[in-house]
């Protein structure tokens, strides 16, 4: 089997070889030229979309020119309130997901360390997984009432599930090899939670907070949205309600660029505690 | 077998507890927030068996359904162009990364904006926003093919189609149901969201109208419901994903096993 494996990446190797001696090497400037591909064909994109407004084809009352959208999304950067709202919802974004990895983790961590108390909430927990964290909405309404405490708990509610199962998980699938060889060497159950159980959990947390982060933004926004609390949410309805079609889609636009930087962000981070992990699997391997 | 019954007695305990409890301490409940179990019960009933089946859960799945039939049919088309087209994957991948981080809500606005209010639009917003896991597994799956049995397949002179149907697809199979499961929770997520936010009837808008009115064990009821419906629909895909891939699964045991 891997014989066979071998032989075949051999054989691509060479075939490889072979094309590039028939074709020459790949040339510098062909690589340049793709590293652009996806600068060209999103320009071309938007000049494509631009084009077919402009000639009627798709209705402006409809779809407005992307030009006045970037023209929108350009007066609003340089707008205060537009700044406000950002920050509204990146507040309600933090706090709740702050929330949620105090009491999610901690709590994944105890029961994911105990076979019996995993095996008793595994019922609870499928159940309740399924289930949109927006259907509480109405209830938390009436509990905490229209405000930024409403956003902050509908947030942390909606990021404790992903967090709560990913540390539950991670802490299950630690390497019983490793657990044991800690306990042949007496360490205490302190010594093992911090040196082999927490660091072993430790990419699957970080999945889940990657997971949660993204949860939070699509709450945060949905909560002003739906009720009116302020922030970009809020302003995307006000748009869209008043008609203002270049700047509801403007606005859209920059939560959809809120999104990717912090997808950005979360995956830097990510990267950072996987590229740990291999290194720690390799040591224990040697 | 007593091994079994302790196992499954381990995994009930705590719901069993936890309604027992809830019923209990609630029986004399005053607070207008947290009525007792037995009227949230009782409301359950009223609405629920049968009264409202037609009326807002039958219009509910159905827009979830077609949502995430749509999505599904499109990721995985969409996701086998790219996955085996790189210049075109390479292409597209900023303006697919840009959509796909728009808030699942704020992609609810953009198809009442280019659609309007109805069913149409919730079903597109369902169906948008529901594409995006299954077409980045989709690719991801297809990229993930071993290029040993593809060599084989162009070795042996399969076509286009057949390498398509027979090599491609069932290896990232897999991948699509992950992709597809995590759709799942998308769909309902935005079914309900829709229907909230713009909706005259279905599971979500007969929530927010029950708390508007101040009727709150039906909005109790309506969160169960909910919560019943996404369980369900957790549980037929499932069943449906273990019989689809069950050849898969004994065809990987046994690959371990070498």
């Amino acid at each position: 089997m891997t014989d066979l494996s071998t032989q075949a990446t051999t054989v691509e190797s060479h075939s490889r070889t072979i094309r590039w001696l028939r074709h020459g090497a790949p040339a510098a400037a062909g690589r340049g030229l793709s590293a652009l591909t996806p600068v060209l064909a999103t320009v071309a994109i938007v000049a494509g979309l631009q084009l077919l407004v402009a000639t009627g084809a798709i209705d402006e009352r409809v779809f407005p020119r992307p030009t006045s959208i970037g023209s929108e999304l350009w007066d609003h950067v340089q707008q205060g309130s537009f700044w406000e709202s950002v920050l509204r919802t990146l507040e309600g974004w933090a706090l709740g997901l702050g929330l949620a990895i105090v009491v999610a983790v901690p709590l994944g961590i105890a029961i994911g360390s105990s076979s019996s108390a995993y095996r008793s909430v595994r019922f609870v927990v499928d159940f309740v997984r399924p289930i949109p964290s927006i259907a509480l909405l109405p209830l938390f309404i009436l509990l905490f009432g229209i405000g930024m405490s409403l956003k902050t708990y509908i947030v942390a509610l909606g990021c404790f599930f992903p967090l709560f199962f990913q540390t539950m998980y991670g802490v299950q699938s630690v390497d019983p090899i490793t657990l044991e060889t800690a306990r042949a060497y007496r360490l205490g159950p302190v010594m093992r939670f911090v040196f082999v159980s927490l660091p072993g959990a430790t990419p699957m947390i970080a999945t889940g907070l990657r997971i949660s982060a993204s949860i939070a933004l699509l709450l945060a926004v949905g909560t002003e949205m739906v009720v009116g609390v302020p922030g970009i949410g809020y302003d995307i309805y006000r748009a869209q309600y008043a008609g203002e079609r270049p700047a509801a889609f403007a606005l859209i636009a920059a939560s959809g660029v809120l999104g990717i930087l912090m997808a950005i962000g979360f995956n830097r981070l990510e990267r950072v505690t996987l590229r740990w992990h291999p290194s720690q699997r390799r040591e224990s391997g040697e | 077998m007593t091994r079994r019954l302790r196992a499954i007695l381990l995994e009930l305990w705590l719901p069993v507890l936890g309604i027992a409890l809830w019923w209990v301490l609630s029986d004399d409940s005053t607070s207008p927030f947290f009525p007792p179990l037995r009227r949230i019960v009782e409301a359950f009933r009223d609405n629920w068996l049968f009264a409202r089946i037609d009326t807002d859960l039958v219009p509910s799945l159905t827009r979830f359904v077609e949502g995430f039939l749509i999505a599904t049919v499109v990721g995985v088309l969409l996701g086998l162009a790219l996955g085996l087209w790189p210049l075109a994957r390479r292409a597209l991948a900023p303006s697919i990364d840009f959509l796909r981080s728009i808030p699942a809500p704020a992609l609810i606005s953009v198809m009442i904006l280019l659609i309007g209010f109805g069913d149409g639009m919730k079903v597109a917003a369902i169906a948008l926003a529901s594409t995006f896991p299954i077409l980045l597994n989709t690719i991801d799956g297809v990229r993930g093919v071993e290029p040993q049995q593809l060599d084989m397949a162009r070795v042996y002179k399969l076509g286009y189609w057949h390498r398509i149907t027979r090599i491609v697809l069932p290896a990232a199979s897999p991948q699509i149901f992950a992709g597809m499961r995590v759709a799942l929770a998308v769909a309902l997520l935005v079914m309900a969201f829709s229907e909230m936010f713009a909706g005259t009837n279905g599971l979500g808008f007969f929530i927010v109208f029950a708390q508007e009115t101040y009727r709150i064990p039906d909005m109790w009821a309506g969160i169960v419901m909910l919560g019943i419906v996404g369980y369900a629909v957790n549980l037929c895909f499932l069943a449906f994903e273990r019989r689809i891939l069950r050849w898969h699964r004994g065809w990987r045991a046994t690959a371990q096993e070498r």
